[in-house]
């Protein structure tokens, strides 16, 4: 069995536009995806959005610098994130499908194994 | 090879004429008029399907696999293995261009050098390639077997899609001087063979290997004893190949006696109204318009449209064909699709709207690729220029 990240981008301000009734329908579907494929997850969380990121580079100097918001500009957000186990990549996607990403999609990336 | 043009667009690409715009894929009719068709195909058993299974398997490449097991009859392991192998190659986690050439590499046996050639890359460049996508379906954990039931509709449905790509780039290669690249509809045609005997009962397999046939069939005409570009009307029937037609007519009537047909089943029909024609003023064209008509339910895309457009000229004249073809004018997918401006010179042509066809068979010209394509074109230009030449009575000359 393999271990793949589930990386799920949406549109930040879809979400931010999304009233309470649609919130928490979103979160039922997590939840329901959750207690479907338990046997498959390994982990999971939700990020807090992008205006809250900080990041780190190193300037011209060799220091390395702080700045505001994330790594990329992107239009759609990383805004969370599964771990799943599979036995391979359609095994995999098949999990993956199901992730709720209503204000975007999804990225399947194998986790590298280290020995 | 332009790979990396519109898929869509590519895959509906299987014309031969270019002006005239073969447009000959039309729906219709069959349900409508079942008479017709089946009777033709019924009565053409020429060809025996085990006789032919039997070439098939003989003159097919030993495909060269790392695992291959030969404790079952060798010919279910080797079969079971190719199945196994093109699903792998034709995975949709990998690039389109990525699974055309892990096709010809690994199903056809190309070296990786020819394959370059046939994507007008360095050698160097698609090593690079080849090697990137064994590593991902390693890495990623492609799985080397033949799908599940529930999927196997679309993962079939995307392997035929990628034989089919090969084909019409071969057919029509978009760039470069020869017409057609040879090499690559005989490998098409052995993968769409291969697929026939792996999935003997599947009507879309049928309609995709009967489709290649059909349009092969006209390779010897397509081009004059000048290296010109012969449209479909011109083409002197005499030298299409009778026994590609007549295998196509037979797995083409076995298609759609399986009930719903699919895209490449109508596909294949289209071709097939074509090729019962003894000549061009025979063809049935509101039949081909009805299997359009057909054929744009199932796959709602612009080039499908063209075609039906131009089935529409012929069928209910040009000017029903012009309002059909200037609905399409807004389309973004057709912006750069050289067959549109034909299309429509065409029609201007025949509604003898010189200057407009003249400028549209222009625009066709700066928009193909095709060299011979190209000729052709400029060769309909100066023939408008002759005949718009009208001398005048007072005037310098």
């Amino acid at each position: 069995m393999t271990q793949y990240l589930v990386l799920i981008y949406e549109n930040e301000q879809s979400w931010a536009n999304a009233d309470e009734a649609t919130y928490g329908r979103i979160l039922g579907e997590h939840n329901s995806f959750g207690e479907k494929n338990g046997a498959s997850l390994r982990g999971g969380n939700a990020l807090e959005s992008t205006m809250t990121a900080t990041s780190l580079r190193k300037n011209a100097s060799g220091e390395i610098v702080a700045t505001d918001g994330p790594f990329a500009e992107t239009k759609e957000a990383l805004g969370g994130y599964y771990v799943i186990e599979a036995d391979d990549l359609d095994a995999a996607l098949a999990v993956a499908k199901q992730v709720p990403a209503n204000f975007g999609g999804v990225e399947v990336r194998p986790i590298r194994e280290m020995n | 090879m332009r790979i990396t043009r519109d898929f869509d667009v590519a895959e509906e690409c299987v014309q031969d004429a270019f002006a005239k715009a073969l447009a000959s894929w039309s729906q219709q009719g069959i349900p409508a008029n079942p008479g017709a068709w089946l009777t033709t195909v019924a009565r053409r058993r020429a060809i025996d399907v085990g006789r032919r299974r039997d070439v098939a398997i003989r003159s097919q490449r030993l495909l060269i696999t790392d695992a291959t097991t030969f404790d079952r009859e060798p010919d279910t392991a080797i079969e079971d293995d190719r199945l196994r192998l093109i699903f792998t190659c034709c995975h949709p986690s990998l690039a389109t261009d990525t699974q055309v050439a892990l096709a010809l590499r690994m199903l056809c046996g190309l070296s990786t050098a020819e394959v370059a050639k046939a994507f007008l890359v360095k050698e160097s460049a698609m090593a690079a390639r080849l090697t990137r996508a064994k590593k991902k379906i390693a890495i990623a954990r492609i799985p080397y077997r033949v799908p599940e039931r529930a999927e196997l509709r679309t993962r079939i449905d995307a392997v035929l899609l990628v034989v089919h790509l090969l084909f019409t780039t071969g057919h029509t290669s978009p760039v470069g001087e020869e017409l057609s690249q040879v090499d690559l509809v005989e490998r098409s045609l052995d993968l769409a063979r291969m697929l026939h005997i792996l999935l003997p009962d599947d009507g879309e397999v049928e309609g995709l290997l009967a489709l290649i046939l059909l349009t092969d069939s006209r390779r010897g005409s397509r081009v004059g004893t000048e290296g010109e570009f012969l449209a479909l009307a011109d083409q002197d029937r005499s030298t299409w190949h009778r026994n590609s037609i007549d295998e196509g007519l037979v797995l083409i009537g076995d298609a759609l006696r399986r009930g719903r047909p699919g895209p490449f089943a109508l596909m294949a029909a289209i071709a097939a109204v074509h090729s019962s024609a003894s000549h061009w003023d025979e063809t049935d064209w509101s039949e081909i318009v009805g299997l359009y008509d057909l054929l744009i339910d199932t796959w709602p895309s612009p080039v499908v449209a063209l075609n039906r457009a131009v089935a529409i000229s012929f069928a209910e004249g040009p000017d029903a064909g012009l309002r059909a073809l200037d609905d399409l004018s807004a389309e973004p997918q057709l912006s750069a699709y050289p067959y549109l401006a034909a299309a429509r010179a065409n029609c201007l042509v025949r509604l003898e709207r010189w200057d407009e066809a003249r400028d549209a068979f222009a625009e066709a010209a700066m928009l193909t690729e095709n060299n011979v394509e190209r000729a052709y074109l400029q060769t309909r230009i100066e023939e408008l220029n002759e005949s718009l030449r009208v001398p005048h009575d007072d005037g310098p000359q």
